[in-house]
């Protein structure tokens, strides 16, 4: 009751503190909700039955899935270690995992491509391998999970240290190994803020377009195919690919939370 | 069965020194001292989970000292019970079961045995968070009785539970001593000491103080610390200085009381039953040959009475009636005589 804003204790700064959310929110949304309601139904129905379209949402969900859950068998071992163990220059490392998030990403694009183009370390592999890393979706992959993956490590991190140490020496008391303890204690404890960081890591690397750009312009890529058609056929061809595209993310995003917000976890 | 040698250990400003005690098959052994002396640390390292910095650890004539926790054969149940939330009662009790990879039939039995031993067969398919504390610590102990430990330690098992949940988890925790089950148990609580040791180990200033059986800790402490522990409030050590075989002179902190007994010169220890004296403001004539000047600095209502502290140079507490407060109108500052007789003090 207290923190509610009854009519009685609406002060000057809560009305200032209203006023400045409002602003915030309307930032947010008054382009997007622009962009909706600039968007005539017939635009939009003929950019999701445009198979160019269809085929490139579907591409870029799955490829920023792909990179998404083959980076989080590193990624949440990783965020555990930073989580549980001290060692040297555990500092430093933790400011280099949020470097892909304050870089411009097509200076990470560019990064990216020294070392997986042709004649690169990675490139040569690849290409003894038999594909290429450049114009493809291994490349687009990639270049998602860079500037995306400190979402998951962050959130996975912090999902782990809210899970009481304790929890895990009772366990191995009670004859489990460390790995044990891990899947069966520490991981399903923290698995609501590791499921919010792979759907962040996932929402961030499909909007991904200064990095994937450098990379890949094709297969094209959602973001990189609603700036081809900005560019060739200008704003009214390119808007409803764009709606369509948030439309179709906010849908998944909406039934994740969801699922997600069900499930106990050392958080709640 | 378990033999601690020498242990120490010093994590940041916390330290443990020289511990050294041993625990025979079948022994409900109680480490008994205040909060914040280390109890849990202790604990902590005999079962492996913290390294010792110096010591050793010999289990059933082993050297445990670095072996790994999985292959100890202990058993620890922590004070908050540290149940996994996102597993049921039942789920938690087969956990150490599963670790074991044991048939699920085996798993069911197992369930079943330690629920029905600790009388939570009704709770199994509870979700842990709406367990009273007295439920959650059954549940606790249960599982960890499922890893069929050699030696069961207890971290202040009965510490939040209500006097109902108290005494039959006392009742309970006899009951598998009784069966076999060797057990350490820390505790702050003398009365718990009492009611379930065979053998105590008092911890104080770090290192163990005292060891013996009940009767031997409470009957002769070796420290102010231990006595207080058993209630008695009038600890004091001193010379004996004998006047003849059955009179002495005990001398502490510059007081000299006139004591009875047969005990020889030297430094010991005296202690002086708070019931045993008397509060007057004039010295009067009686069989008392102790009358000692103070000045009353502290009243307290007990179950009994009223205790009194009087400083006569050292504190001392009188234990006296509520009429006998009302009558003398005793107040904090107030100059009052205490008498006792020689034979009320014991030399211990």
């Amino acid at each position: 009751m207290s923190k509610t804003m009854s009519r009685k204790n609406i002060s000057y700064f809560n009305l200032l503190l209203i006023f400045a959310g409002g602003c915030i929110l309307l930032f947010i949304v008054a382009p997007l909700l622009g962009m909706f309601l600039n968007c005539s139904g017939a635009d939009f129905m003929s950019a999701a039955n445009d198979s160019k379209v269809q085929s490139s949402i579907l591409m870029t969900l799955l490829v920023s899935m792909a990179g998404t859950l083959f980076f989080a068998i590193l990624a949440i071992p990783f965020a555990y270690l930073l989580a549980r163990k001290e060692f040297p220059f555990k500092r430093f490392i933790t400011g280099i995992i949020d470097l892909p998030i304050i870089i411009p990403h097509t200076a990470a694009g560019i990064a990216l491509l020294g070392v997986l183009a042709r004649g690169s370390f990675a490139g040569n592999i690849a290409e003894k391998c038999g594909f290429s890393l450049i114009n493809s979706y291994g490349g687009i992959a990639i270049a998602m999970a860079f500037v995306s993956v400190p979402f998951l490590i962050n959130g996975a991190r912090d999902g782990f240290l809210a899970v009481p140490e304790k929890l895990e020496k009772t366990a191995l008391t009670l004859g489990a190994s460390p790995s044990r303890v891990f899947f069966t204690i520490s991981l399903p404890l923290a698995w609501k803020s590791v499921l919010s960081g792979l759907i962040m890591m996932w929402a961030r690397g499909l909007s991904e377009f200064g990095a994937v750009i450098v990379i890949a312009y094709y297969p094209m890529i959602t973001p990189i195919l609603i700036w081809d058609r900005f560019n060739t056929h200008g704003l009214k061809y390119s808007r409803p690919v764009a709606a369509l595209f948030i439309f179709i993310c906010l849908m998944i995003f909406i039934i994740l939370r969801l699922l997600s917000g069900k499930k106990k976890d050392a958080k709640t | 069965m378990l033999k601690l040698n020498n242990i120490s250990k010093k994590l940041g400003d916390f330290t443990i020194e020289n511990i050294s005690f041993s625990v025979e098959k079948g022994d409900y052994f109680v480490l008994l001292g205040e909060s914040g002396v280390g109890k849990t640390v202790l604990l902590e390292i005999i079962i492996g989970l913290i390294k010792a910095d110096g010591g050793t650890i010999h289990f059933e004539g082993n050297d445990i000292t670095k072996e790994k926790i999985q292959n100890r054969r202990i058993g620890l149940v922590y004070q908050d019970q540290s149940l996994f939330p996102h597993f049921s009662v039942k789920e938690n009790i087969a956990y150490p079961l599963k670790c074991r990879n044991l048939k699920k039939s085996e798993i069911e039995a197992e369930v079943h045995t330690f629920a029905t031993q600790t009388g939570i067969t009704h709770l199994l398919n509870r979700d842990t968070e709406t367990l009273s504390l007295g439920e959650a610590q059954r549940t606790a102990l249960a599982r960890t009785l499922a890893t069929h430990p050699d030696l069961l330690l207890l971290d202040e098992p009965l510490a939040s539970l209500d006097i109902q949940a108290k005494a039959e988890m006392r009742s309970l925790l006899r009951k598998i001593n009784a069966d076999g089950q060797t057990v350490i148990h820390v505790t702050h609580d003398y009365e718990e000491a009492i009611a379930l040791a065979k053998n105590i180990a008092v911890l104080e200033n770090r290192t163990v103080v005292q060891t013996g059986t009940p009767n031997e800790i409470f009957q002769h402490p070796k420290s102010e610390f231990v006595a207080n522990f058993a209630g008695i409030k009038n600890f004091y050590q001193g010379e004996l200085i004998k006047k003849s075989n059955n009179i002495g002179f005990f001398k502490t902190a510059g007081v000299e009381f006139e004591v009875a007994t047969s005990a020889e010169n030297g430094h010991v220890n005296l202690i002086l039953p708070g019931e045993a004296i008397t509060i007057s403001k004039e010295i009067s004539e009686s069989s008392a040959r102790n009358h000692f000047r103070g000045e009353i600095k502290d009243i307290e209502n007990v179950r009994l009475g009223v205790e009194v502290f009087v400083n006569i140079g050292v504190n001392m507490a009188v234990l006296i009636t509520e009429e006998s407060m009302i009558k003398m109108n005793l107040k904090i500052k107030d100059k009052v005589i205490i008498n006792f007789k020689a034979t009320a003090a014991k030399i211990i």
